[in-house]
């Protein structure tokens, strides 16, 4: 063999055992995944969560959501997207996952919003002002309050709001229930407790409309039993 | 004219023994190179400031030696010893904060992860820097050896 080709050779060879050590991993990594899913399916909603859309719906799009995540930001507009083009067949149910320095504090101030029942519109606009307050190596989310000034909230009851013990609750329980369920990257989707395994806007409507064809089908025997 | 500078022949020759070690070497640079990225992109660990630098002396040794055994040119470990030198000098430094023998004040890690972390060891047993500097003594032992046989 020439020594081209051996070099050649070689290259090809560390490549592949790359591309299959890659397959291994992510494969057992869903496994995981969907294990640690199914194990702990009582903590992928909770009754204080947010829900966007109609609370009946049939489907859910569960989604671990950091405000400092530039693609949680991104996902949003879609999300809503899919939850309004469904008429009422899907619903997304909001948890945090603040990995971020300075998300919790975030979560926090829209959380207070929440309790005057502003929270989409301070939301909306903290994601909106999320490259002022956001910036990774020096976030400044107490920002957000500058930016939802004008949302018609009694700021001082936020204030205090923020830092009482409801919001702690609730920052400690969806702390807890990322880690049981192994979200470590934001935004984390489950559609009906099945964890979204490729990351991106098509795997996600396909999945949730997977579901909702499932639902379909399982409503139609059941019409039939009766 | 040095006899360094009119090798080459691709049939092999007592000329051209310089070849083997400084594949090895390169094999070594190939693996560390891919596990590097294995362990950042594909299992997620987050390369600490130290990390990245002995990234930035190890990934170039894949190109920079590649080429010389490509035309099968000696010069290619002349031109590969200073980056593994560095390379293993920072790695032999990370080894030392990792185990705690440089205090970690002097560390250059600010934000991301820390270069002290048990995330820096391989399934919780082997330090990564450990690795990092194997693979760097190895790579300057074979080129050190491909350049005597290149002189010969």
């Amino acid at each position: 063999m020439s020594r081209k080709w051996m070099v050649l050779a070689t290259v090809a060879v560390v490549v592949l055992a790359f591309a299959a050590g890659v397959v291994v991993f992510t494969g057992r990594t869903n496994q995981e995944v969907t294990a640690a899913a199914q194990t702990h399916s009582d903590a992928l909603v909770r009754p204080h969560s947010p829900i966007y859309g109609n609370p009946a719906a049939k489907v859910t799009i569960v989604e671990f959501f950091d405000p400092s995540c530039e693609a949680c930001s991104a996902f949003y507009p879609i999300v809503k997207r899919i939850v309004n083009a469904s008429f009422g067949q899907v619903r997304l149910v909001v948890r945090y996952a603040p990995l971020h320095h300075g998300s919790d504090t975030a979560v926090r101030i829209i959380e207070a919003a929440r309790l005057q029942d502003k929270y989409w519109e301070a939301l909306e606009r903290a994601l909106a002002a999320q490259p002022q307050w956001a910036a990774h190596d020096r976030p400044q989310p107490l920002l957000i309050w500058d930016v939802i000034g004008d949302i018609g909230l009694d700021m001082a009851k936020a204030r205090a709001d923020a830092d009482g013990p409801a919001v702690d609750q609730v920052l400690r329980q969806d702390i807890a229930d990322m880690q049981a369920l192994k979200v470590n990257r934001t935004p984390g989707f489950f559609v009906n407790g099945t964890p979204l395994r490729d990351f991106g806007e098509a795997p996600l409507k396909a999945l949730v409309e997977q579901e909702l064809k499932k639902e379909g089908s399982s409503q139609k025997t059941e019409n039939k039993a009766r | 004219m040095s006899t360094a500078q009119s090798v080459g022949p691709r049939h092999g020759g007592q000329y051209a023994t310089f070849w083997t070690p400084l594949f090895l070497a390169w094999l070594l640079a190939l693996l560390a190179t891919a596990g590097a990225l294995f362990l950042g992109e594909v299992m997620g660990n987050t390369p600490c400031v130290l990390c990245w630098y002995q990234r930035i002396a190890m990934f170039p040794l894949v190109l920079v030696i590649g080429m010389g055994l490509f035309t099968s040119d000696p010069r290619g470990a002349r031109y590969a010893l200073p980056l593994a030198g560095v390379g293993w000098g920072i790695a032999a430094y990370h080894l030392m904060v990792f185990w705690g023998v440089v205090s970690e004040g002097l560390v250059p890690c600010g934000q991301g992860s820390s270069c002290t972390d048990v995330d820096v060891q391989v399934a919780g047993l082997v330090p990564i820097p450990l690795l990092s500097l194997a693979a760097f003594t190895g790579i300057l032992v074979l080129l050190w050896f491909s350049m005597r046989r290149a002189k010969a």
